[in-house]
């Protein structure tokens, strides 16, 4: 017999580059009081707090500004999973019979440019670092030039799928880009990685997200369209599977955590990647989304070609993915992007989200991150 | 000559990579490593790798990372990055040779790449592959 637990209020502090002053923790707090505030509950009111940042700080220090309430608060730090793994952490709480309401919130503020990771810390040394192997873009081009080949895909589909990310990154008020870039400038762009160029991968950028859930009885009084958290899934990493920051493979291949993340997912959810009707997936490059829709099961391998070529994955196709513009339009503060995500589905479900709102009353989304060293997790939103 | 990390190689001269084979599954892991990724088994040997593969995957690093990369003293130039499979494992690797002519599948051999002076003027090498049919 499993507790109900239902997302029933939203915050988000926009990403993008901001003032310098403003701090990684700020933007959180702010999140979270936007949350509480659309739930309609008070920080008081929260039994236990989750919070997840990568690099600004300890995610339970919130506590000094929102309310010294003595609240339970974990802290989650999975990389870019990070928002997932937190969200999965609260939802279980609520399960367990902790609390009925509880605060999720991520939040980074990142440095300009690309990450840099220490070696120690994934378990590498430093010969890895100092000779220029250990720069996750070029996993992300080199997991991208393998699957195109792979599976006869050809390379502008990387452009493809970032002028739709920068189309809807036009269409959403909140979008670190709000402007529609074409095909052919992304192609022809600053080459970062080959075969991407700059428009094909995402920044690091800053933010803050939070979401309060609630079991599902308190759900119902709180909030007239409350959105079930059908399932949250999480998994690491197989042998075999292509991962950032690998300095071997075997040769036989395994398949993603991405796939044991989203297969988890539907079979507790009950519902299969055929009744998604609004996804968002990790875009940290935008050959990401490619393989991250046959990852998940939303598509075959190789069938992303047409299926993009049709415009199905735009918020006015059959298949939506990240109609907020994803990682490619927002950026990536690493604690606060899976937050954003499951934000763009709950409007999606109560029919909030504006011009990029998907036609139907879609009653079913996805959500699914994707993190070093090889980590991901999903979850099933429902109407 | 030094090896920037001596648990890579068997031998500088010829070079040659070194890794390890669980004795259990037979999984071959590059660098060596304490416990076997697929069987979790800990009885693993260093083993030879073969110096000749064939490209798996590859890019372009065309800017200059941040640190903990080490610039070269000459400043930095674009250099290649790919998967060369070599039978056993598949080793990340620097790529030496002109990308124009990089394909999925060509083949590929192992060479040394000097990276920096040590601290008592020999050149400190780390490992490379190039196409096979290039010149050193």
């Amino acid at each position: 017999m499993s507790t109900e637990v239902a997302i029933v209020g939203v915050g988000l502090h926009p990403f993008g580059r901001h003032d310098p002053a403003l701090t990684g923790m700020a933007m959180g707090a702010q999140a979270s009081r936007l949350a509480l505030a659309d739930a309609g509950v008070s920080w008081a009111d929260i039994g236990y707090a989750v919070g997840g940042s990568n690099v600004s700080g300890k995610p339970d220090t919130l506590v000094g500004v929102l309310g010294l309430t003595g609240v339970p608060f974990v802290n989650v730090r999975n990389g870019c999973a990070t928002a997932g793994v937190a969200l999965a952490t609260a939802a279980n709480a609520i399960r367990a019979g902790e609390t009925d309401l509880a605060l999720v919130v991520g939040f980074d503020k990142h440095a300009r440019g690309a990450f840099a990771a220490n070696p120690a810390d994934y378990g590498h040394s430093d010969w890895y670092g100092e000779t220029g192997l250990m720069i996750t873009t070029q996993f992300f081009a080199m997991k991208d030039r393998r699957y195109l080949h792979t599976h006869g895909l050809k390379d502008r589909l990387l452009a493809q799928v970032a002028a739709k990310a920068f189309r809807c990154g036009e269409l959403n008020p909140d979008a670190w880009r709000r402007k529609a870039i074409s095909e052919d400038e992304i192609m022809q762009a600053r080459v970062i990685n080959p075969p991407l160029t700059q428009y094909m991968l995402c920044s690091p950028s800053e933010g803050g997200a939070a979401v309060v859930l609630a079991s599902g009885d308190r759900a119902a009084d709180l909030c007239e369209r409350p959105v079930r958290l059908a399932a949250v899934a999480k998994r690491t990493r197989r042998f075999g599977s292509f991962e950032v920051f690998a300095p071997w493979l075997p040769p036989e291949a395994g398949h993603s955590p991405s796939v044991d993340a989203a297969r988890a997912v539907f079979t507790a959810a009950g519902v299969t990647p055929a009744d998604v009707q609004v996804a968002q997936l990790q875009d940290t490059d935008s050959g990401a989304e490619i393989y991250h829709m046959a990852e998940t099961g939303l598509c075959e391998d190789g069938a992303q070609q047409e299926l993009i070529d049709l415009n199905e994955t735009a918020p006015t196709g059959r298949l939506p993915v990240n109609t907020d513009g994803g990682c490619l339009a927002n950026g990536e503060p690493v604690g606060a992007s899976g937050l954003r995500q499951v934000i763009d589905i709950v409007l999606q479900l109560q029919g909030r989200a504006g011009a990029r709102q998907v036609a139907g009353q879609p009653r079913v989304g996805f959500t699914h991150v994707y993190g070093a060293p090889g980590i991901s997790a999903c979850t099933v939103l429902t109407a | 000559m030094i090896a920037v990390d001596p648990v890579l190689f068997s031998s500088l001269d010829p070079p040659r990579l070194a890794g390890a084979r669980c004795a259990s599954c037979g999984t071959v892991t590059f660098p060596a490593q304490a416990g076997c990724a697929k069987c979790a088994g800990t009885d693993l040997a260093r083993v030879e790798l073969a110096d000749h593969g064939t490209l798996w995957t590859w890019t372009v690093q065309a800017f200059e990372p941040k640190a903990p990369y080490r610039v070269p003293e000459d400043g930095f130039s674009p250099y290649g990055v790919g998967y060369v499979d070599l039978g056993d494992v598949i080793v990340e690797s620097r790529l030496v040779g002109d990308p124009a002519g990089f394909e999925i599948g060509m083949p590929m051999r192992l060479t040394l790449l000097p990276l920096w002076a040590g601290p008592d003027g020999a050149p400190v090498v780390s490992y490379a592959f190039q196409p096979a049919g290039g010149s050193t």
